[in-house]
């Protein structure tokens, strides 16, 4: 991953509407994103976040504005993006190694035909940016889940993106794996300036390294910081189980 | 063509090669089974196996429209017909509704339906059954150039798309974040398994063909750990079956086809067995 800064300044959102099998996922999302913010997406269940991502990702269909700018307000248009699926549900008896994995990703060659020395030694410097370089050699299928996380992560940072998307990146994933998921997230938001957007339910997580939080049910509800989000009515209704305490 | 001749005399037992038909079906086996066995890795990954079942089923219809459309050569038109058969599968379950391995026995059915409708009208069937079982030993010069045509075409798009085939087949959004286009590789992929299996069925059979396509890839993937092993194990494990079920059924008198997929059967065991000694899991 190189070190030069970001290219991307904010991506707007203006009045987006997805409907999808005829059911209205989003309506009328109005939002910015900013580089180097962690912002984090929450809302219950069937709430539209992971529709709102592939919204961003140019997956669905959708009608309203989605605009990418620079730093000087002009358009920017060939946005690099990383995404970390929420989950891989792929056949782990697979014979493919993380090797394999990212050699498909970074390299010309087909895989089945073997994988040269220079994208081994690719595939390794990808892996350190995630703290994965010990894994190069496992199958894929052997991993646990903060592992995969972390491949999966090393992938979604090459080529540099100007945005990471992470749909719910640590569910099902150990509490030290969650923390070395995050730091690494937030060690690379602070030295590459990325534009950082995640889906999570965890809310001592999104307090610790959130810097905005936005609330979606089909349309925006709150925005602002964790505290503002947190104590807003609307939070309140959304999460009724979730008492004052664990959430100030 | 000579040349090949020559150089397979020299090379081979005459006891066994010395015919003409025997090195025919020799160099049809060394062109299909390679081809085949690459296909098969990802048919098995992709969990494909009755897919590729149902397109083996759904030639008998092709034969059986190309019958009804007076065709003398019905390699085009089953060549066609599967295509169209794979893609529309595909679509109806990218659609999602029923599941798809009840889309694809629906379509199955069908197919087998309606060319046996169509073939044994006057009682004629009979004359098309060797579709069932095929028939290497009967392959022409001619027949082996469009073998040797579709190996070279496959072997060109495998390297093309196996990335992104790997990829779209580990998680379509994530491909698509890398920018692939999902739909359309999938699409050549079913293709090309169509090609191969229309192209190879009247050699093979019907009722074998699918087992041509996936016990090398399954024997393999119990053994290997990576892309390049289970390639490789898939490609020698189907090459050791042509060949050694070729001369197998030469020595008893029995179906090529037969023979070549219990030999890759018995291989598939094998393996099966050996995983349990293997640290594949590391």
């Amino acid at each position: 991953m190189s070190d030069q800064p970001c290219r991307l300044c904010r991506i707007s959102l203006d009045h987006v509407h997805v409907n999808l099998d005829k059911e209205t996922q989003l309506e009328d999302v109005s939002l910015h994103i900013h580089c180097g913010e962690i912002t984090v997406l929450v809302g219950p269940n069937g709430a539209g976040k992971t529709t709102l991502l592939r919204a961003l990702l140019n997956q669905v269909p959708f009608s309203g504005e989605i605009r990418h700018e620079d730093h000087d307000g002009k358009p920017f248009s060939k946005v690099v993006t990383g995404y970390v699926p929420q989950q891989l549900p792929f056949d782990r008896q697979m014979p493919i190694t993380v090797r394999d994995t990212l050699a498909a990703a970074l390299s010309r060659r087909a895989v089945w035909t073997g994988v040269s020395r220079a994208t081994r030694l690719k595939a390794l410097e990808t892996l350190k940016t995630a703290e994965a370089e010990s894994l190069i050699d496992k199958r894929l299928g052997t991993l646990s889940g903060g592992e995969l996380q972390r491949v999966l992560l090393a992938l979604a940072l090459t080529p540099t993106p100007d945005l990471l998307i992470l749909d719910e990146p640590v569910s099902g994933v150990d509490q030290n794996g969650q923390m070395l998921f995050l730091k690494t997230v937030d060690t690379l938001r602070r030295h590459h300036h990325l534009a950082i957007l995640m889906v999570s339910h965890d809310w001592d997580m999104v307090k610790k390294f959130a810097d905005r939080v936005i609330l979606i049910n089909k349309s925006v509800l709150a925005m602002g910081t964790p505290e503002e989000v947190f104590s807003s009515p609307a939070f309140s209704q959304a999460f009724p189980v979730v008492k004052a305490g664990d959430s100030q | 063509m000579s040349a090949i001749y020559n150089l397979m005399d020299a090379m081979l037992p005459q006891s066994v090669f010395g015919l003409a038909f025997m090195k025919n079906a020799l160099l049809a086996l060394l062109l299909l089974t390679p081809l085949l066995a690459l296909i098969g890795t990802m048919a098995v990954n992709r969990r494909m196996a009755f897919f590729s079942d149902a397109l083996g089923h759904s030639a008998l219809a092709g034969v059986g429209l190309g019958v009804l459309l007076g065709l003398q050569d019905l390699t085009l038109v089953l060549l066609i017909f599967g295509l169209l058969f794979a893609l529309f599968i595909s679509y109806i379950n990218r659609r999602g509704g029923a599941s798809a391995d009840t889309n694809i026995s629906v379509f199955s059915s069908t197919g087998i339906a309606l060319g046996l409708a169509l073939l044994s009208g006057g009682g004629n069937f009979g004359r098309y059954s060797s579709l069932l079982v095929g028939d290497v030993l009967a392959i022409t010069t001619k027949d082996l150039l469009s073998l040797a045509l579709l190996f070279l075409f496959g072997i060109a798009i495998w390297l093309l798309v196996y990335n992104k085939l790997l990829l779209s087949a580990l998680n379509p959004s994530l491909a698509q974040s890398r920018g692939i286009r999902t739909v359309l590789v999938e699409n050549l992929f079913v293709c090309l398994v169509a090609a191969a299996v229309m192209l190879s069925i009247r050699w093979v059979g019907i009722l074998l063909i699918n087992a041509l396509l996936i016990l090398p890839a399954a024997a393999a993937r119990n053994v290997a750990r990576s892309v390049p092993q289970h390639t490789l194990l898939s490609v020698v494990f189907s090459l050791f079956s042509g060949v050694a079920g070729l001369v197998l059924a030469f020595q008893l008198g029995t179906s090529v086809g037969a023979a070549v997929v219990l030999c890759a059967a018995a291989l598939y065991f094998i393996s099966y067995l050996a995983r349990f000694f293997l640290k594949r899991n590391q």
